[in-house]
């Protein structure tokens, strides 16, 4: 006995160094990855500085990299898709948590699950071929007099932002609604019986509903913000590829994930390079600013209903 | 009485709505299923599996190459992802109030939310850059690490469902903290977690953007994991930019075999998670 507890002690010492070791190892691969970015491009930010940001002409050949064209497409079209989807995946929470009956439950989260399941490659494939004669369709039947308004100017191509935004709406609604569904799903039942008790119609209880679960409800948003922040394939093949800064839903242009794809593989000039995972650099640290915000937002929601769950599991143990 | 009808009929109008956005996100879940399976059908044969892409134009060109390339290159990340997560996961579960493991748990959700885009310019760097190739083991590094945090977060929360009486009782017996992880927790747990393996490779199948220049591309046959490699994704995209209707119907095949694949993960992980829930009710 006396000589096998030590051993043991050193067994757990060596199993806990043992696994901390990976658990190290994945927490220095994120830094990691700032890091390599960061080295990588270092050629870049030190050649253009804050000019890289601030002008408008990209052209590799002559040597000229100005990347806000790309911010700018990001930056709209992840807009655009979110005010698309946001109501419809709004909509999708509310009617699986609140409304649907308990058999159409599972097979409708499947549905919305199989949405997400699908590859980008294939949304792609399908925006050009589908999507993207449709909405060229659509553009033709703007009246010449709404060609004024700057939302609808420019000649009706099809490949531009407004098939970009529709295409990362429709991949953005299952990330919104899965959580905003969980989120409501984590709103005291007694919430909503007390608002019934007090005569409240159903969109009354449920909008009491989404009112204690707003921070939850804007984390599950923001998430679905940075999905389609940095959404490439789908993007690439729909929105025009073309680097310009305009408000018009007709206009082809660009963003950052898409020139990366576009031009990475083939970037031979050494500052091209660099310019681009500068690119990638930003698009990184956008990203992760985003998400940090968004799990900040779902897990204070979370802390709050932790006790309600644990409750019941122990009555059911008491029971059992 | 009038503002009390008003308010039933706001509360019956926005339920509409509530139901008819769920049609609206069916709507385009029909439609590409639909155009996957009828454009992708026909062009789907014996040949496509088994011959090497042709020049356009001549018949029975098929994407051989690409198949097996991509069963290589998620194969390899697999094979990297699998023991670094669920060693992570067995972590973050057996010393969970530690600051390690909060940080493991961070760097995870972190790594999830990072573009797959910018996950390839990373595994580029470190994969690509040193060795000045592009290979198939780059495209595995950068399949991996997306891959990673998707199975330790479900080896975490599964073995967290273990019941803990199950552990004391090994311990109990004699037996060291690994041990009990390992021989009695793990395999409790292992169902569930493969379940998690077999989502995240249906996940990271259908990835095309961290591979464009990692795994790059190759017209020819290949397994060699140091030189580019073709892959199914890669190359259903570069037939859908191409001008030519032929490999235009080449990529909707190719489309119609990846959502066969990721379907036929989802569908089983779902069957394995049912029945799991059966167990638990049961016992």
């Amino acid at each position: 006995m006396a000589t096998r507890r030590p051993r043991a002690r050193l067994d757990d010492l060596f199993f806990r160094v043992g696994t901390g070791a990976f658990a190290i190892l994945l927490i220095a691969a994120v830094i990691g990855i700032g890091i390599t970015l960061i080295q990588d491009s270092w050629l870049s930010i030190s050649t253009f500085g804050w000019q890289f940001w601030q002008t408008d002409y990209w052209d590799p050949v002559a040597g000229k990299f100005g990347a806000r064209p790309f911010i700018w497409g990001t930056l709209y079209s992840s807009f655009l898709a979110l005010a698309i989807s946001t109501p419809i995946a709004l909509g999708i929470a509310i009617f699986i948590s609140e409304l649907s009956p308990a058999w159409l439950v599972r097979p409708m989260v499947f549905l919305t699950e199989l949405l997400a399941a699908i590859p980008s490659i294939v949304y792609g494939l399908w925006g050009i071929f589908v999507l993207v004669p449709f909405v060229r369709y659509l553009e033709t039947l703007v009246p010449q007099w709404a060609k004024a308004i700057p939302l609808f100017s420019g000649p009706p191509l099809g490949l531009g932002m407004l098939s970009a935004a529709l295409i990362l709406a429709i991949m953005v609604i299952p990330f919104s609604s899965s959580v905003a569904r969980e989120v409501l799903r984590s709103v005291p039942q007694a919430q909503r019986e007390g608002a019934y008790a007090l005569g409240a119609t159903r969109w009354e209880a449920t909008r009491m509903a989404l009112f204690y679960a707003r921070t939850g409800i804007i984390g599950a948003v923001m998430l679905g913000f940075g999905r389609a922040l940095g959404e490439t394939m789908a993007v690439t093949m729909v929105i025009g590829n073309s680097p310009q800064i305009s408000w018009s839903l007709f206009a082809p242009q660009y963003t950052m994930a898409a020139v990366i794809a576009n031009e990475f593989a083939e970037a031979a000039d050494e500052l091209h390079l660099r310019a681009l995972i500068e690119i990638g650099l930003v698009l990184f640290i956008i990203t992760l600013i985003i998400n940090v915000i968004s799990r900040m937002l779902i897990w204070s929601m979370g802390r709050q209903r932790r006790p309600a769950p644990r409750r019941r599991s122990v009555l059911k143990e008491a029971a059992a | 009485m009038i503002r009390d009808r008003w308010r039933r009929l706001l509360s019956n109008v926005i339920m509409m709505l509530c139901g008819l956005s769920v049609l609206i996100a069916l709507v385009p879940l029909a439609l590409i299923l639909f155009y996957v399976v009828s454009k992708g059908i026909g062009s789907l044969n014996f040949a496509f599996f088994t011959s090497m892409p042709k020049p356009v134009g001549e018949p029975g060109s098929g994407m051989a190459n690409a198949i097996v390339g991509s069963f290589i290159v998620v194969g390899l990340g697999a094979a990297f992802a699998i023991p670094i997560g669920i060693i992570c996961g067995v972590y973050a579960a057996e010393y969970a109030g530690t600051r390690i493991a909060s940080g493991v748990r961070f760097a995870a959700d972190t790594l999830n939310g990072v573009p797959s885009i910018v996950i390839g310019m990373f595994a580029y760097g470190i994969a690509v850059l040193p060795f000045r190739q592009f290979s198939a083991f780059a495209g595995g590094v950068a399949l991996g690490t997306m891959m990673i945090p998707l199975i330790m977060r479900t080896t975490e929360e599964l073995l967290l469902l273990v019941p803990s009486t199950l552990k004391e009782g090994a311990l109990a017996l004699g037996a060291t903290r690994a041990r009990a992880v390992f021989t009695v927790v793990l395999p409790a747990a292992l169902p569930g977690i493969m379940t998690g393996i077999l989502l995240a490779l249906a996940r990271i199948a259908g990835e095309t953007a961290p591979l464009l220049f990692t795994s790059f591309n190759n017209r020819f046959f290949s397994t060699d994991i140091w030189q580019p490699i073709s892959t199914l994704t890669v190359q259903v995209f570069f037939y859908a930019i191409s001008p030519y209707e032929d490999w235009h119907r080449q990529a909707w095949a190719g489309a119609l075999v990846l959502v066969g694949i990721v379907l036929l993960c989802s569908v089983a992980a779902r069957l394995a998670t049912a029945r799991m829930e059966r167990m638990h009710r049961g016992g």
